[in-house]
């Protein structure tokens, strides 16, 4: 198994108090299994990705582990954190192809960021790569702004796995793209996980139609803890947690129109991971709660590898 | 209502402007009151560029735009923005991040109603917010960070519709939002169209174009490649690259091919 995440909390410091973004999460992943992380803005996807690699300074480690290959990652140590990072769990940040340095070519920045792990760049496989995700060689030789949208994300990814780590997580890397370069970046991801670049991967977006097309596994997240988690087929056809059920009918389907059949969200916003409520963090605007959920409902294999929090699941 | 007829930009670029690029070509549409029209393409495909014609916040190198039959040009801009509106993509960019949401209307009430009463303004962004279905409790008062982005670009639409618009151009707004608040947004265009409002729909995802709009504008290059009502682009899509959009759209119970 790749990695094994047991009761994982991190908390933010704010000046108004801890914000549970992430409360007590536990879920594993095998070796070459993509799981998709989806749920709705502010849920804690990207903490959670975060607290697997590299925590700012704001987020707290406040309990439980992390295991990957066996070993326990020392998430909530920056420092000791360091020989993992980039060789073992590797992160395209949310808004990473913003982030790139300006002033720096291409190739130059992979020189410095290999240097900065005493790792001296293998030119010949970097091309293969480049060749791989069909990105021309000479990208190395200009500048971030140079390239588009779609060219800087691939670039992202072929750095980012350079050394073959063992977990890839991708957060929301697709959002700022077009359809059509959506799914080039997804066929790239899975051939990067056939072809053994990466063991296995979390990939984050708040997309269920696109996740389903990459993910073996979609776990939903909702106000800082797991909802639900199954292999991606069972999330899509057959969701057991209403907010699941719910988010999924939400979804504007090709062929679907207004005129004939309206859609609805989800009413009400997700609570404040200030001071959340006791009990179920989705009974505000759960349609079927009850007496009951003012109690916190465990996760339970409702089915074999299917993981549901709700009382009525 | 609103009219394109044979509309090109071309900007200059390279390090002297000695280069162009020619970024619309020529299109020609038609968009009616109470109608939505959905402009799609991938990106660099010109959306924007028409888009931002229509607004006025670039000038077209040819062709005519005309609103209600007058060349939108030659009217005075005032009194076109009270009519035609737009709102973008990143809402939290579109929003001087250290202005409250109330400031953002007591502005348009300086710039457009400077005679009207304080009571009768204060009912009057209610109204706004109730047909944006926002409680006023809960966004007033409030900075931008603090909403979430469903909210903040109803909020964009609320701050629109003050002005009483007839025509809305809506350039991407859903990308950043999530599934949920994503379909508020469309029922609230929708709801409008209803009552009047014309809207050019912009957006790279044809499962969203399909849902709201009447007809469709596909866009390739800067070029118009396939025009006309909605339900026969997406049944019968005529162009090899209409079709390549729409097998790329992600859907829910379809997987897509050669992934
Ligand atoms: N100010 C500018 N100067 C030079 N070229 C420009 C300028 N603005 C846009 N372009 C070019 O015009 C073309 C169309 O751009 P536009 O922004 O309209 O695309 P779009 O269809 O909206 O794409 P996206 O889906 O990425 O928003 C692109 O090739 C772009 O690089
Ligand atoms: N730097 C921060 N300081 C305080 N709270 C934060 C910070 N970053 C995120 N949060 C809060 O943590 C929660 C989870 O955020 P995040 O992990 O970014 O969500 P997602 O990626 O699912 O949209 C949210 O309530 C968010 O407001
Ligand atoms: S535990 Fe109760 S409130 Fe929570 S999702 Fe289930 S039924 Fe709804
Ligand atoms: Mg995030
Ligand atoms: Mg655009």
């Amino acid at each position: 198994m790749t990695l094994s995440v047991q009761d994982l909390r991190v908390y933010y410091r704010t000046l108004r108090g801890e914000v549970k973004a992430l409360d007590g999460v536990s879920f594993e992943l095998a070796d070459g299994e993509i799981l998709g992380l989806a749920g709705e803005s502010g849920c804690g996807k990207t903490t959670l990705g975060k607290s697997l690699i590299r925590m700012d300074g704001r987020m707290k480690h406040v309990g439980g582990r992390v295991e990957l290959d066996g070993e326990e990652l020392p998430i909530g140590d920056t420092v000791k954190m360091n020989p993992f990072r980039f060789t073992e769990v590797s992160i395209i940040p949310q808004y990473s192809m913003s982030a790139m340095n300006p002033t720096r070519k291409i190739g130059r920045m992979v020189r410095e960021l290999l240097d900065s792990r005493g790792v001296t760049v293998d030119t010949e496989e970097l091309h293969r790569r480049l060749d791989l995700v069909e990105l021309d060689r000479d990208v190395l030789k200009r500048y971030p702004m140079e390239l588009s949208g779609g060219m800087k994300q691939r670039m992202v990814m072929v750095i980012s796995t350079l050394l073959n780590p063992s977990l890839l997580i991708a957060d929301e890397i697709t959002s700022a793209l077009d359809v059509s370069t959506q799914k080039a970046v997804v066929t790239t991801l899975k051939g990067f996980r056939d072809l053994g670049f990466v063991k296995s991967m979390i990939f984050i977006t708040h997309d269920i139609s696109l996740t389903n097309q990459l993910a073996d596994t979609i776990m939903v997240m909702y106000a800082g803890k797991l909802a639900e988690k199954a292999p991606s087929d069972a999330v899509v056809n057959r969701p057991r947690h209403p907010y699941t059920q719910l988010l999924i009918s939400s979804l504007p389907e090709v062929g679907v129109r207004y005129a004939d059949k309206k859609l609805t969200g989800i009413p009400g916003n997700p609570p404040s991971l200030l001071d959340p409520p006791v009990g179920c963090r989705f009974q505000d605007r759960c349609p079927l709660a009850f007496d009951k959920c003012r109690e916190e409902p465990p996760v339970v294999e409702v089915e074999k590898d299917h993981y549901v929090a709700c009382w009525k699941a | 209502m609103l009219k394109l007829q044979g509309v090109s930009k071309v900007f200059k670029v390279g390090t002297f402007g000695g280069r162009t690029a020619t970024a619309v070509d020529e299109v020609s549409f038609e968009i009616g009151r109470g109608e939505v029209v959905s402009l799609i393409g991938e990106s660099g495909s010109g959306k924007s560029t028409i888009g931002k014609m229509v607004l006025r916040l670039i000038p077209a190198t040819a062709g005519s735009i005309t609103f209600d039959g007058a060349d939108i040009t030659k009217l005075n801009r005032r009194e076109y923005y009270r009519k035609v509106q737009g709102v973008f993509q990143d809402p939290f960019s579109s929003y001087n991040p250290i202005f409250k949401a109330d400031r953002i209307f007591s502005m348009i009430k300086e710039v457009y109603f400077p005679g009207e009463s304080a009571q009768a303004w204060r009912e009057k962004v209610a109204a706004a917010l109730q047909d944006v279905r926002l409680d006023p409790a809960a966004v007033l008062n409030k900075f931008p960070h603090q909403l979430s982005g469903g909210q903040l670009q109803r909020l964009l639409i609320a701050r629109a519709l003050l002005l009483d618009i007839g025509f809305l151009v809506a350039d991407e707004i859903t990308s950043m939002l999530d599934a949920s608040t994503r379909i508020d947004v469309l029922n609230l265009l929708a709801d409008l169209k209803q009552r009047g409002l014309g809207v050019l729909f912009i957006t790279h995802d044809l499962a969203l174009g399909n849902y709201i709009s009447e007809r469709t504008v596909v866009l390739y290059q800067g070029r118009i490649v396939e025009y006309g009502p909605t339900e026969k682009v997406f049944e019968a899509p005529e162009h090899a690259y209409t079709r390549k959009l729409l097998a790329s759209v992600p859907q829910l119970h379809r997987k897509w091919e050669g992934v």
